[in-house]
Parts: structure tokens; C-alpha cells; sequence
């Protein structure tokens, strides 16, 4: 196990050096940063100005020498808008994600799991109909427009819940349930098909023929083997909803890393943006990390070998 | 792309359909029709996604108005069945008086553009690259695959969004501009499909006995592994292309597509949004087009996966 | 011998896309106490299906048991497995009749350790306790040839080689102390050597615990040293049955005959090619109302298609479904 670890481990500051290049060329993607950065209004001297003061005249390589050293430490430098450093204003707005992205995952449980399972033990009834179901509307219903109907038939019409920003407790709940419709059609389908391969392999043949009672079929060697993919998928799905939730933020006013890189780029604060790249592709990085850390620990093939 | 972890795709190995390419094209159409009627719900996506096409290809010919022609006189009517609605705008008319249902069947063609470019661009560069790793193997092999993990290991709409952002003002036609962003950030998951595929027909000795009776490598290329690769690439281009639709209309929304005047669903959608307690049709239609567009494409593709490989499934008690 | 289970005119069949499959047409045999009783046949000749049949293995959509009886003798009693519930087949199940699978490296599960999958059987059955269960699992590993069975029943599958996992597996089997234990193909996946081991371990074992086996398999020259029975299948019938010895030297029926036949011998000088018996395997979609293999028979003749040949006794214990006598060289004008 430890030689799995300490490859994915290695892979992770692979990844993130990756990432840290790909930020850094990303921005000078038009060739001219400055020009991004400071709009078509500017004058010639603004821009020489500009590109002293944030050092883009520098050679290439010193520049991404600098980037990356300062990366590393979390230093992203200032956001050109607000004039602070980029850090401490991701980090003020990162538990308002979390949070939402969080309830979006147990909304997803909550309902995609027990749907997969029953659907998976019992395929062709009406209760595995409704859980393809939930898994094709998972794949073709859009987020950002689901959220515009949910504002319109629950906050407008109905009234029950707000529609932006995170006063009320009940705040969560329309952005999360919008949030969270492609991952719950993702772990409604991987728990049913789990369900379904598990069952017909061997080892629950020889289950059966030991005759074992249905319950220990069931829980103890169906359900712990696809607890195993589907640890897996909820790590991804975590970690899709951490950094996909931009539409979401935007339109319920969720004070958020999704709505703060929106507004970086509707005013061209690219170090904002390029700060928030970095540290969400960080903690994704992570989060995939640690995911198979548990996935390690969850099957025996791994853990002792 | 968010359908890179369909458990579906992954999971299941796909059968050489070695019988399939046997007998004659009119043959195998026959076949495949046969196929489709008795399933109905790979019918239905079949419809709907020709409807799509055809809508986008035929769009001046079906439209009942043009799509940028503003009358403020008849703004912000609401669909035919409402009141205060009528059928000269089926669906309604937005806050500049264009009528909706011509909108979005205007719109169908950005999507179809950058649904059909995106994943044409996609699956070739996915599957030359898939084909050089598998093929070749060795240290080429690692670099690809360290590239292609290192793309598919990063929130994609986060980056999606950063690109198209940084390169708005350059001088690219954005509709182009989203296709290559499309299909060169969508190649990695081509890429990975493919090269499995190669290693599997490696593995299964297939080209190994092609490669003793003296097959050259274009020979082995076209004639073996091609065919059976055809299979899962266009299975997963179906899903990715209903991805690309989606991800088009999201930068539509942040503005970061085809500029407002074009009209897109995405676009539609975000302009609908300050009008949605007032009049919310603007929005919800183009959200609706993206759903069928979505579900004809999903049905197609879970049909073409089960047609692809009905062998694995049957033996499969 | 006292009879432990008495098998007449099994009949099962399958629902499938294509139609009925017919897998099991009318299969009669008797299993005596403490007897081996081997089952050849080619792949598709329902030997597997008859047997998972009996205990409520074969799921009921689509398979049905269409007729036929299984009885079971037990202390005087007599049970009927095919007309028990399901909540019965299940303590008849690993209780009375143990299990052994072809594939070691799929038949258990690996996520769990061996320990687990033996203690939980006998929890099941014998409602022991943990600590009991525990002990008397480390005893069943000793018995099978597991080393060190007190550190290892910790261990997982996929530590152990394919060999030492069937050994696991027929622990599992043996844990109960059934009566019958029945081990489909248990050694077509392993290597000869290990083959060789496996076989030696089932004798043993048989002898120590008096447990009868039914052993399936395809290949004759496994149970020459193993059986005491033979029953050869066809295409879902019995083509005959005899001891061992008796099969051996004077086989009665023209498949068993090409089954002989068809085995290399390391003693085999005259040919250079592989005798291999002509033809197909039945199609088990069309419910046979004459002798399945007559497609294929070299002795095959009018009668042989019309009527279903029934077991006809051929000799001590030794009955043969054919209407051909090999030994005269002329059909049977005695049936």
C-alpha cells in the first residue's frame, strides 16, 4: 500500500506543477498579459506602467520561476481589483462553497444511493426505471437553467425559499439541489451497476451456495464490495462540485470562489483568476489524493500487497 | 468533461463486433435498423438529434421569422397557449420583440457547430495520440498518458472558463475560438479510450498473429484496430458532443460565447435571466432545447453502446 | 450401500431471448452413501445445471424445473429438495450439501478474508459462536493443507495461489460436514500438478469424513483414480452409467465409446492425429423426443430416431441409453 500511496502522491505534485504551468502560460495565451489585464481604454504609457510595476517585462523564466516559488507558499500575489492579496479573499469566501458543495453531495446521497441500490437489486421493476431515469436526467438536464426554474416555481411563485445570497439557513437549499442534479444521476447509475456486476460475479454464487441468509448477502458481501467504486465517484463528484459551481454562485448571488472568479472575469482581474485556478485545482488535486488514500485503506487488494 | 466519469463507458469492455463488418453495407443497415425498432428509447434519440441537425441545417427554411429582427411593438409576448399570446410567436417573443422559437432554431446551429467541430477535433487528435501510445508504447506512451492524466486530473470548467475568458478580445471568430477550446481540452478522454483500446488488441494477441502472417503496420492500423475502435469513439462522441452543447450554452451565459446579437441558447438564457420574474418564457425555452437536444443524444448513445456490444451482454448470463 | 440421494427424470429448462433452452431432459441416478460419483460430459450437456438444480442454485426466472424428483435421505426421513421453499433449500445449502466452484481466483469474495468467509458458514449452519467458529476454521484450513492456518485466516485471497484457494474453497465446503459434497470442475482451472494435489486432498478427506462427492467434470482421465461411479451426460440425458472399471473396459455406449477414444494416451503409437467425435453439440432449443446423439453416432438407425432410448441394463450396476448393441454389432431386439 505504501508504494500506491507514495506513486499517487508523486502523481499529485506532478499534477500540480502541471497546473502551475499551464496557469501561468494560460494567461499569456494572447501573448500580451497587459493587455488582458488592463483593457482597450488604456493608453501606451498606462501599459508600460502596468507592465513595470507587475514585472511582465522580466524574461520569461524568471517570471514563471516567480510564480511558481510563490505558488507553492500560496502567495498569489494582489488582486488588481480589490487591491489585497488574492489569498485571504479566496480563503473568506471558500467556506460559502464548501458549505454549498457539501449539501449538494448529500442531496446527491441521499437520493442517488438508496435509488441505485434498490434499482440494482431489483432491475425491470419500476423502482430500477426510476433510477435510470434520475441518471439520464442527470446527464441532460443543464444546472444553470434547472436554477432559473427553481427560482421561478420556489422563490417567485411558491415562496419558500430565497433566491441569492446566504442569509437564511434555507438559503442552500435551491442553489444546492441545482447543483447537485449531474452528480446525483452519476451515483445513481454507478451504485446501480455496481450493484448489478457485483451480483453476478462468482464469489456471490458461492455465497448462495453456502446458504447464507439474504442479509448477509446483501450487506456484508454485495454492499461492502461496491462501497469500494463508489467511495471513488463521491471523491470525484466532491470534487467536481467544488469547482463547477460558478453558474450556480452566479446566479443565486452565492457568496462563493465560483461567483468571485465570475466577477474577476467580468473585471479583468486575471491574478484573481489565475489565484483561483491554482488553489481550486489544488484542492481538487487533493481531494483525489485523499480519495485514494481511503479507496487504498477500503480494499484489501491494495492494502495488503 | 463532466462525462469522463460515466461509470457506464468505463466499466464495461466493448466486444470485438468483428460480424458486424461482415457482409455488405445494406447489409449491416438493415441490421442496425432492425435493431433500432426494437428498441424504442434508441429511436427516440435517434429522432431527436436528426431533428436537431436538421433543424440547424435547414434553420432559415423552418424559422418562422428572422431571429435578429427586433419589433418592440410585439415585446415580451408570452408563449401561443397563454394569454395574451399568439401563434405568429408559437413560443413567445423576447424583451426586444425577437421571437423565441425562431431564436432557437437559429441557435441549434451554434450548438450543432460546436457540438460536431468540437468532437470531430476531439476524437482525431484523441485518437492519434491514443493510437501513438498504445502502438508505440515505451516512453513515448508515458508522456502522452502523463499529459493526458495531467488534463483530465483538472476541473475542467474552471479552466474551460479561464481560456475562453483570456482569449475574448483576440481577434478569433469566438464561435471557432469555442470549437478549438472544445476539441483540444475534450481530446484527453479520446486519447485515453483509444490507447486502452490498442493495449486490449495488443494484449488479446489479435495483432500480434496479424503482425506473424507479415501485415504491414498501415495494413494492421486500417484494417484491424480501426474498425474496432470506431465502435467506442463514436459511442463516446456521442455523449461528449451532448457535453460540448452544454458547455457552450454555460459560456453563453458568462458571455464568453458568440457575442449576445447570435443568438445561442446559452446566450438566450442569460439574457432571459433579467426578465425571469417577469417573464420567465425567455429563459425556459432555449433551457428546454438544451434538454431534448440533451436527451435525444443520451438515448442515441446508451443505444449505440448496447448495439456495439449486445455479444458481451448476452453471454453475460 | 444405503442410497443418499435418488435423482428421477429431472427435467429443466430455460426461458431465454432465443426461446426454451431444454438444459436437463429427463436425468435419473442414485447417489449411495459415502460414494463418488463422477459426472462427464461436454460443456452444454447440463451436467452443472442438474446439480445446481437440486439445491435451489438455478435462478427461476428464467430457469424452471419443469418435473422430476430429488430425494434426499436423511436419518429415515425422505425430502423432496425440489418441492422444499426457498427459506428450506437455503439450510440444505452449505448445511447438507457443499459447494465447490471451477475458478478459485473468482469464487470468493475479496474483500473479505478467508476466516470470514469460512466463520460465517458455520455461524449460519451450526450457530456457533465467534470464538468457536474461529477455532474450528483454523482446524478446517489445518485439514486442507493451509499452513499455518492460525496466522493466515486473517489473510485475503488474493494472497493466496489459485491452488491454495480451491483448498480455502473446499474448506468452506467441508465446514458444515455435509453429506454430499458436490465440486463442479474443481480443478480445470489449475495446473496438473496442483490438479494432481486437489484430487489427493478430496480422497482424503472423503475417507476421513465419509462425505459423499459428486464430482463434475470433462475430462475422464481426472476421475480414473477418484471415482467409484461413472454417469456420462449428453445434451441434457444420461448416456450411461457404470463403476469405473466397468466403463473403462466395456463401454456401452457409442459417446462414451468416442470419449475413450478420444483421450491421448502416452502409449498411443499408431496415430498421428487426435480422434475427435464428428459433429455438434446438440441444439438444446428443440425438446428431443429421440436420442440426442444420433446426429453424431456411427451406429445410428431408424429407431434411434423415433423414441427416446431409455436406461437399458448392460450389465452389473451398468446401464446404457442406447438402442445399438456395440458388443453383438446389431441393434437391441430385446427393448
Amino acid at each position: 500500500m505504501q508504494r500506491y500511496l507514495l506513486s499517487r502522491l508523486g502523481q499529485s505534485i506532478l499534477i500540480l506543477f502541471g497546473v502551475l504551468v499551464l496557469v501561468f502560460f494560460m494567461l499569456r495565451a494572447t501573448g500580451d498579459p497587459v493587455a488582458l489585464m488592463i483593457g482597450r481604454e488604456a493608453t501606451q504609457e498606462q501599459v508600460e506602467a502596468f507592465r513595470e510595476a507587475q514585472g511582465f517585462n522580466r524574461p520569461i523564466y524568471v517570471q514563471f520561476f516567480e510564480f511558481a516559488f510563490n505558488a507553492i507558499q500560496l502567495d498569489f500575489g494582489d488582486s488588481l481589483h480589490y487591491k489585497l492579496p488574492a489569498l485571504p479573499l479566496i480563503l473568506e469566501r471558500l467556506p460559502s462553497t464548501v458549505w454549498l458543495a457539501g449539501v449538494s453531495l448529500l442531496m446527491s446521497i441521499m437520493v442517488g444511493i438508496p435509488l441505485g441500490l434498490i434499482g440494482g437489486f431489483n432491475p425491470g421493476s419500476i423502482w430500477d426505471s426510476m433510477a435510470r431515469l434520475v441518471g439520464l436526467l442527470g446527464q441532460t438536464v443543464p444546472n444553470f437553467w434547472l436554477a432559473l426554474i427553481l427560482i421561478i416555481v420556489f422563490a417567485v411563485n411558491l415562496g419558500w425559499f430565497p433566491s441569492f445570497g446566504r442569509d437564511q439557513p434555507s438559503s442552500v437549499i435551491l442553489p444546492a439541489f441545482a447543483l447537485s442534479v449531474f452528480s446525483m444521476g452519476q451515483i445513481v447509475r454507478l451504485t446501480r451497476s455496481a450493484v448489478l456486476e457485483i451480483r453476478s460475479e462468482d464469489y456471490i454464487r458461492t455465497a448462495n451456495s453456502k446458504g447464507l441468509s439474504n442479509r448477509v448477502i446483501y450487506l456484508r458481501h454485495i454492499l461492502r464490495n461496491a462501497a469500494i467504486p463508489l467511495v471513488s465517484v463521491l471523491g470525484v463528484q466532491f470534487g467536481y462540485l467544488l469547482s463547477g459551481s460558478i453558474y450556480i454562485e452566479t446566479i443565486f448571488s452565492w457568496p462563493g470562489l465560483g461567483r468571485l472568479l465570475a466577477d474577476s472575469i467580468g473585471v479583468r482581474d486575471f491574478t484573481m483568476v489565475q489565484a483561483i485556478a491554482f488553489f481550486t485545482s489544488l484542492v481538487v488535486v487533493a481531494l483525489n489524493l485523499l480519495t485514494d488514500m481511503v479507496y487504498a485503506l477500503l480494499d484489501p487488494r491494495i492494502r495488503y500487497s | 468533461m463532466a462525462h469522463t466519469t460515466d461509470p457506464d463507458t468505463i466499466k464495461k469492455p466493448v466486444a470485438h463486433r468483428i460480424d458486424i463488418q461482415e457482409g455488405g453495407f445494406w447489409h449491416q443497415v438493415r441490421y442496425i435498423g432492425k435493431l433500432l425498432l426494437r428498441d424504442r428509447s434508441g429511436t427516440i434519440g435517434l429522432l431527436l438529434f436528426l431533428t436537431f441537425i436538421i433543424s440547424a441545417i435547414f434553420a432559415p427554411a423552418i424559422a418562422p421569422h428572422d431571429p435578429l429582427q427586433q419589433n418592440l411593438r410585439d415585446s415580451k409576448l408570452p408563449p401561443a397557449w397563454s394569454e395574451g399570446g399568439t401563434w405568429e410567436y408559437p413560443l413567445g417573443t423576447d424583451n426586444l420583440g425577437r421571437d423565441i422559437l425562431s431564436r432557437i432554431i437559429f441557435g441549434s446551429r451554434v450548438s450543432v457547430y460546436v457540438g460536431f467541430f468540437g468532437v470531430t477535433i476531439a476524437f482525431s487528435i484523441g485518437m492519434i495520440f491514443g493510437l501513438v501510445a498504445g502502438y508505440v508504447g515505451g516512453r513515448t506512451d508515458n508522456v502522452i498518458m502523463g499529459l493526458v492524466n495531467l488534463l483530465l486530473a483538472l476541473p475542467y470548467l474552471l479552466f474551460v472558463v479561464f481560456i475562453a475568458a483570456v482569449l475574448r478580445d483576440s481577434n478569433i471568430n469566438p464561435l471557432i475560438l469555442v470549437i478549438l477550446i472544445f476539441g483540444i481540452t475534450d481530446s484527453p478522454i479520446f486519447a485515453r479510450i483509444t490507447r486502452g483500446e490498442v493495449l486490449r488488441m495488443r494484449q488479446s494477441g489479435y495483432v500480434e498473429s496479424a503482425v506473424s502472417i507479415g501485415a504491414n503496420t498501415r495494413r494492421i492500423l486500417f484494417d484491424h484496430i480501426l474498425p474496432n475502435l470506431i465502435g467506442p469513439l463514436v459511442t463516446l462522441a456521442t455523449f461528449e458532443m451532448s457535453a460540448m452543447i452544454f458547455y457552450e450554452a454555460g459560456l453563453g451565459f458568462l458571455g464568453l460565447s458568440v457575442p449576445p446579437t447570435v443568438p445561442s441558447w446559452g446566450n438566450m438564457l442569460s439574457n432571459g435571466r433579467k426578465y425571469l420574474t417577469t417573464y420567465p418564457w425567455i429563459s425556459t425555452w432555449p433551457g428546454v432545447a438544451i434538454m431534448i437536444t440533451s436527451l435525444g443524444m443520451n438515448l442515441l448513445g446508451d443505444w449505440l453502446r448496447d448495439v456495439l456490444d449486445p455479444r458481451l451482454r448476452r453471454v453475460k448470463k | 450401500m444405503a442410497p443418499l440421494l435418488e435423482v428421477k427424470d429431472l427435467k429443466v429448462r430455460f426461458r431465454t431471448i432465443e426461446g426454451l433452452v431444454h438444459a436437463v431432459n429427463g436425468v435419473s441416478f442414485t447417489l449411495h452413501d459415502g460414494e463418488t460419483l463422477a459426472i462427464v460430459g461436454e460443456s452444454g450437456s447440463g451436467k452443472s445445471v442438474t446439480m445446481m438444480s437440486l439445491v435451489g442454485l438455478i435462478p427461476t426466472p428464467p430457469g424452471k424445473i419443469e418435473s422430476g424428483e430429488a430425494i434426499f435421505h436423511e436419518n429415515g426421513s425422505q425430502t423432496d429438495l425440489l418441492k422444499l421453499t426457498r427459506a428450506e433449500l437455503r439450510k440444505v445449502r452449505g448445511g447438507k450439501v457443499g459447494f465447490i466452484f471451477q475458478d478459485p481466483l473468482t469464487s470468493l469474495n475479496p474483500v473479505l478474508s478467508i476466516g470470514q468467509q469460512i466463520t460465517e458458514t458455520l455461524q449460519e449452519h451450526l450457530g456457533m459462536s465467534r470464538e468457536e467458529a474461529q477455532e474450528r476454521c483454523i482446524e478446517l484450513l489445518t485439514s486442507v493443507g493451509i499452513p499455518a492456518a492460525r496466522d493466515r485466516y486473517k489473510a485475503y485471497p488474493h494472497q493466496f495461489s489459485g491452488g491454495m484457494r480451491q483448498r480455502v474453497i473446499i474448506a468452506m465446503a467441508i465446514a458444515c460436514t455435509p453429506q454430499i459434497v458436490i465440486a463442479d470442475e474443481p480443478t480445470t482451472a489449475l495446473d496438473v500438478t496442483v490438479q494432481a494435489q486437489i484430487v489427493d486432498l478430496v480422497k482424503k478427506l472423503r475417507s476421513d469424513l465419509g462425505v459423499a462427492v459428486i464430482w463434475i467434470t470433462h475430462d475422464l482421465a481426472v476421475v480414473a483414480g477418484l471415482a467409484e461411479r461413472i454417469l456420462v451426460m449428453y445434451g441434457g440425458m444420461v448416456m450411461e452409467t457404470a463403476q469405473v472399471d466397468d466403463l473403462y473396459k466395456r463401454p456401452q455406449h457409442p459417446y462414451t465409446v468416442g470419449l475413450l477414444g478420444a483421450m491421448p494416451r502416452l502409449d498411443d503409437t499408431g496415430r498421428d492425429r487426435l480422434v475427435s467425435i464428428k459433429g455438434s453439440p446438440p441444439d438444446l432449443h428443440v425438446k428431443p423426443n429421440h436420442c440426442q446423439f444420433a446426429w453424431r453416432c456411427e451406429y445410428e438407425f431408424e429407431r434411434c430416431w423415433k423414441e427416446v432410448p431409455p436406461l437399458i441394463q448392460v450389465g452389473e450396476n451398468h446401464f446404457s441409453a442406447c438402442f445399438y448393441d456395440l458388443e453383438k454389432g446389431k441393434p437391441r431386439d430385446d427393448i
